[in-house]
């Protein structure tokens, strides 16, 4: 399911019938995702933090929804259930601010020995293919998808397999927003069946394996080689601490320019 | 081909400032770091032995041996003379001797007999600051004295503002006056300050007739360097390309040691190419590094090094 | 070549690089045998045999991770970072005095100009320990947090084609960060690494930090297979780096790539002619083109493609092909017999497919392995020799009509490692550099190396970067 065109397989609201995404699903969705990079790359960095902060008040707007179906996905109380929601909303503010402050923070000049000009600078990696956390439902996925299009790339996202409403809920959200069509693009289904394929996709630049179980990592970090995807493997999944810059680094590049200085 | 750009009737490109800007500016730009790079690349050729000493006799060959002094009189010019015809036992002569004006008359009769041609600087030498009038008659008379090479100065004023046409028209003037003298335009590279003037002064030079391009006048620095050099040379090559006319190029200024000499023909050899290789069409202007040139080749052909008293001062 | 102006031979002594009969691997602090067959490593130029050389068995990857770890584990990184740097500074300055030898000992075993090995390889080996050694006790402000751990043990894999230089670009940065080093240069080029760790050892590094041992692809496999080591970095080509990444799929080592490239180097009709004729040349012959940052697409707008092809074969007869000790040599020897056959290979393959083939006129020298530069016009995307690395002398030329033209053209490959950009105007440089997928991009410049600059690649070339701050990430638990 993209955030914009919405097939009726996939749409649904019931926890125990989300639609079952499959490989040609994922296929489009990559498409869809390389189609959108252009745009939503060459946006400048202040654009993208207009249009995520746009979100963060969209969620806001629709805060007592999400939790309750955060509520009912993992089993929550409904105080907890809407702690989890606002810093869901935290987290996507969070990084909505670091749209036009990464590049600061990890870009440099470079004093090389010589009479030139040099400078490297993070640029974004251009598809990748997220595995939403599968008990975190919204915070946790918030906090894989936002660094994702905050440094300027797309996402193909596959959904927590077993709690995938928020998530839906948050496609509505983003199909309401600025966010262009095909920036992200959420797939519900088994995370089992469907990672393998955008693993192996040789147009997906990276991937985020938060959501794959351990047993199946080693299958896709494999399927990503063929292409020399960076694969982002996680450490700590304590979805309420500090997020740092780690998932800010994981999906960009470093280019570097060089350039005479002369008369 | 640009032949058509030679007619006096200034069709074309000699029509106004504003077209010879269109073709000079259209040139290809000179990236500093590249060409400096280039040129410091050239430098690093290691010319030993046998090549070393028909380098070291070709550059003696192409020599401009020169006073331009205040104080010159008659006496120094002859010394010089001397010193052009026969600089050093087996050492070749020289190609020319390089004097003002007033002194033409003595060099002619010094080097009455041999190869070694007389060079005049002229068109009120160094600076050029003076009436077209005044810079013609200058010509003029090193001429009549006898000399067969014309060293002019362009106005650099004139091309720093843009008035191409005008530089162009003085050359134009000045080779009309030099009639079989060969004519020597000088850029004043220094002054010229980037790659990029110095490439649209040397075109400028050519088109209007020049027969060499010559970097400096010997009286500001900097002068002659190995990117300018490398500029002028691709100037010419790419002139020749685009004409079927070989242009010279004479280095003046600065050069004091056989050793940038060296690579200075290192460079003539990969960038012009060995056409180029000749006094005819290429030359350095040059008082000090005479003497150099001689201390070296006597070491090759000693194998010890030379003080200076071993060579003549002129 | 000129007739007028011919130059003498004007050789480097072969004596200064102080070559030995034999070397031995270096492992905990030692030189010692390998466990297999020593192999000679032989002089490309002449395929005369210059050493014999120790070969590892797995035994010896298995001693020197045992050594790296315990050294980890032991003293070094219980060591105050300064002393880290001190060590990287006595490297970094030894290399300096041995330079001479150095540049000699490289040009005999890869083959390369001597004025290659003395005026790039050497002194840019001898900045980039420098350059780490300063960072060991600035790692907190680095922009990685406070006190970033490093990895532990390092297995650095690394190709021939700058021994001694990609040597430096591993083992510095790893050893700033605190890490120990387990090093296996190429089989056909081991020397040079030899030679540093000879430096090591007179630097009195403690023993197991630094590691070398010496072998073929067997070793590194098994190097990267071995559970003793934190991280890998591999240099070398797309193809083994994929097979490194699938190995390492099972488990949590650290890994960075830096692959293989097909760069394209873009010349529009503004561009300073004279110079962007060099940076082709420079682009695609320095090194013999065996360098994974080649410029071997020439991308040039169509209205100046007759004009520039023109000058660079003008430019090419000046290129003077022999003997790599031979101070006016432009151009040295292929590096082994089974990369000349590749080179040949694909420039075959370049005729069979149509592109029509110029070199200038060359005499090349009898023995050793030798190719002449060579440039295809007529060439279009689908030919082998615009898609695949041929690592060797090799232009290809293409042409284009708009920016996005070539931004297209210039993109379109698995590769994205390096680019070129010649035009005078700036925002077009700008614009260029920014589309332009691919980590290094020299504008009005070419082949610009610097230990302060990062480089790596994008996509198949590889992850990951080397030099520069960005360089630390590497080696730290960040």
């Amino acid at each position: 399911m993209r955030s914009r065109a919405r097939s009726p397989a996939a749409l649904t609201r019931s926890p125990a019938h989300a639609a079952q995404a499959s490989r040609k699903d994922v296929r489009d969705a990559v498409r869809a995702a390389r189609s959108a990079f252009a745009g939503w790359s060459g946006a400048t960095a202040y654009n993208r933090g207009q249009v995520l902060y746009r979100v963060a008040e969209l969620l806001e707007g629709r805060r007592a929804q999400f939790a309750d179906e955060v509520a009912a996905a993992e089993g929550l109380s409904a105080a907890r259930a809407r702690d989890a929601v606002d810093a869901a909303i935290d987290r996507w503010v969070h990084y909505a601010g670091w749209t036009d402050k990464f590049t600061q923070v990890v870009g440099t000049t470079d004093p090389v020995a010589g009479p030139y000009f040099t400078f490297s600078l993070p640029e974004p990696t251009g598809v990748v293919g997220v595995l939403a956390p599968q008990d975190s439902s919204l915070l946790g996925l918030v906090s894989v998808v936002a660094p994702v299009l905050a440094t300027g790339n797309t996402a193909v996202v596959i959904a927590s397999q077993d709690r995938p409403l928020p998530a839906v809920s948050l496609t509505e959200v983003l199909a309401t927003s600025d966010l262009p069509g095909g920036v992200l693009n959420l797939l519900t289904g088994f995370t089992g069946e469907l990672a393998p394929w955008l693993a192996a996709h040789r147009d997906v630049n990276a991937l985020d394996l938060t959501g794959a179980a351990s047993a199946a990592r080693a299958d896709l970090r494999a399927a990503a080689a063929e292409n020399v995807k960076r694969v982002y493997v996680p450490r700590a999944t304590d979805w309420t601490a500090a997020p740092g810059l780690s998932r800010l680094h994981a999906f960009v590049e470093t280019k570097t320019v060089w350039h005479p200085i002369g008369i | 081909m640009l032949t058509e750009f030679f007619t006096p009737d200034r069709a074309g490109l000699a029509r106004d400032d504003a077209s010879l800007r269109r073709f000079l500016h259209g040139l290809p730009g000179v990236d500093q770091v590249g060409a400096e790079a280039r040129a410091q690349g050239l430098a690093t050729r290691s010319i030993k032995t046998t090549a070393k000493a028909w380098a070291l006799d070709m550059a003696i060959r192409m020599v401009d041996l020169t006073t331009l002094e205040g104080a010159d009189t008659p006496g120094k010019v002859r010394s010089l003379c001397a010193k052009a015809v026969r600089p050093d036992d087996g050492a070749p002569p020289v190609a020319a001797v390089c004097v003002y004006p007033d002194l033409v008359a003595t060099a002619v009769k010094e080097l009455r007999g041999s190869t070694v041609q007389v060079a005049s600087v002229a068109t009120a030498f160094p600076s050029g600051r003076a009436s077209l009038a005044t810079r013609l008659h200058d010509v003029r008379d090193a001429v009549a004295a006898g000399a067969t090479e014309i060293d002019m100065v362009i106005d650099r004023g004139a091309f720093l503002a843009g008035r191409y046409l005008q530089v162009f028209d003085d050359i134009v003037a000045v080779k009309a006056e030099c009639g079989e003298a060969h004519l020597k335009v000088i850029l004043e590279t220094g002054e010229l300050a980037t790659l990029d003037n110095v490439r649209r002064a040397s075109w400028l030079a050519l088109l209007a007739g020049g027969d060499f391009i010559k970097t400096s006048t010997g009286k500001v620095s900097p002068a002659a360097t190995p990117p300018v050099a490398l500029v002028m040379l691709e100037a010419v090559r790419d002139f020749a390309a685009a004409t079927a006319q070989r242009r010279g190029v004479k280095l003046a200024g600065g050069i004091r040691a056989a050793k940038e000499a060296v690579r200075y023909l290192v460079m003539v050899n990969e960038v012009a190419g060995e056409e180029w290789l000749t006094p005819a069409m290429f030359r350095f202007g040059a008082s000090s590094l005479l003497n150099d040139l001689l201390l070296q080749r006597h070491k090759l052909a000693t194998g010890a090094y030379d003080g200076p008293d071993y060579v003549t001062v002129d | 070549m000129s007739k007028v102006f011919q130059y003498a031979p004007a050789p480097e002594s072969r004596e200064i690089a102080r070559l030995k009969p034999s070397y031995q691997m270096f492992v905990n602090g030692e030189f010692r045998d390998g466990s297999s067959e020593p192999v000679k490593t032989i002089n490309p130029a002449d395929e005369t045999p210059l050493a014999e050389v120790a070969e590892a068995g797995p035994k010896d990857v298995d001693d020197a991770i045992r050594a790296a770890r315990r050294a980890y584990e032991g003293h070094w990184s219980k060591l105050p970072a300064a002393e880290r740097g001190k060590y990287l500074y006595r490297i970094a300055r030894a290399i300096q005095e041995r330079a001479r030898e150095l540049a000699v000992l490289e040009s005999l075993d890869n083959g390369k100009p001597i004025r290659e090995s003395r005026d790039v390889d050497i002194p840019l080996a001898a900045a980039h320990f420098f350059y780490y050694a300063g960072w060991a006790d600035k790692l907190d402000y680095a922009g990685f947090g406070p006190s970033p751990r490093p990895l532990g043990v390092a297995g650095q894999i690394i190709p021939w084609n700058f021994p001694l230089l990609m040597a430096a670009w591993k083992i510095a940065p790893a050893l700033a960060c605190g890490n120990t080093v387990v090093l296996k240069p190429a089989e056909t080029t081991p020397l040079t690494a030899l030679v540093l760790a000879e430096i090591i050892a007179e630097a009195d590094l403690p023993p197991g930090v630094v590691n070398v041992v010496t072998g073929g692809p067997p070793i590194g496999q098994a190097i990267v297979e071995h559970d003793g080591v934190d991280k890998i970095a591999f240099t070398g080509s797309t193809e083994v780096g994929k097979i490194i990444q699938r190995t390492l799929a099972s488990r949590d080592t650290k890994l960075t790539l830096e692959l293989g490239g097909k760069a394209a180097n873009i010349v529009f009709d503004d561009a300073p002619i004279d110079q962007a004729v060099e940076g082709i040349v420079n682009g695609i012959f320095f090194n013999q083109g065996q360098v994974c940052c080649a410029g071997s697409r020439l991308l040039v707008q169509e209205s100046i493609a007759g004009e520039l092809v023109d000058s660079l074969k003008r430019r090419l007869t000046t290129l003077r092909v022999g003997d790599p000790l031979d101070k006016n040599t432009d151009v040295g020897a292929i590096n082994s017999a089974a990369q000349l056959a590749r080179v040949r290979e694909l420039t075959e393959s370049g005729v069979e497919e149509g592109a029509v083939r110029w070199s200038p006129p060359c005499e090349l020298p009898g023995r050793g392995y030798w190719f002449v530069p060579t440039m295809f016009t007529d060439v279009s995307q689908a030919h082998r020799i615009a898609r695949e690395e041929i690592f060797g002398p090799v232009l290809s030329v293409l042409t284009f009509r708009t920016p996005d033209e070539a931004v297209l053209k210039a993109n379109n490959t698995a590769y994205g490692l390096s680019a070129g950009v010649w035009t005078e105007k700036g925002s077009r440089i700008l614009a260029m550099a920014s589309r332009l997928r691919a980590g290094v991009v020299w504008g009005n410049t070419f082949n610009r190396f610097d230990p302060t600059a990062p480089f790596g690649g994008y996509k198949e070339s590889g992850f990951g970067r080397e030099g520069g701050r960005h360089g630390l990430e590497a080696y730290l638990d960040v």
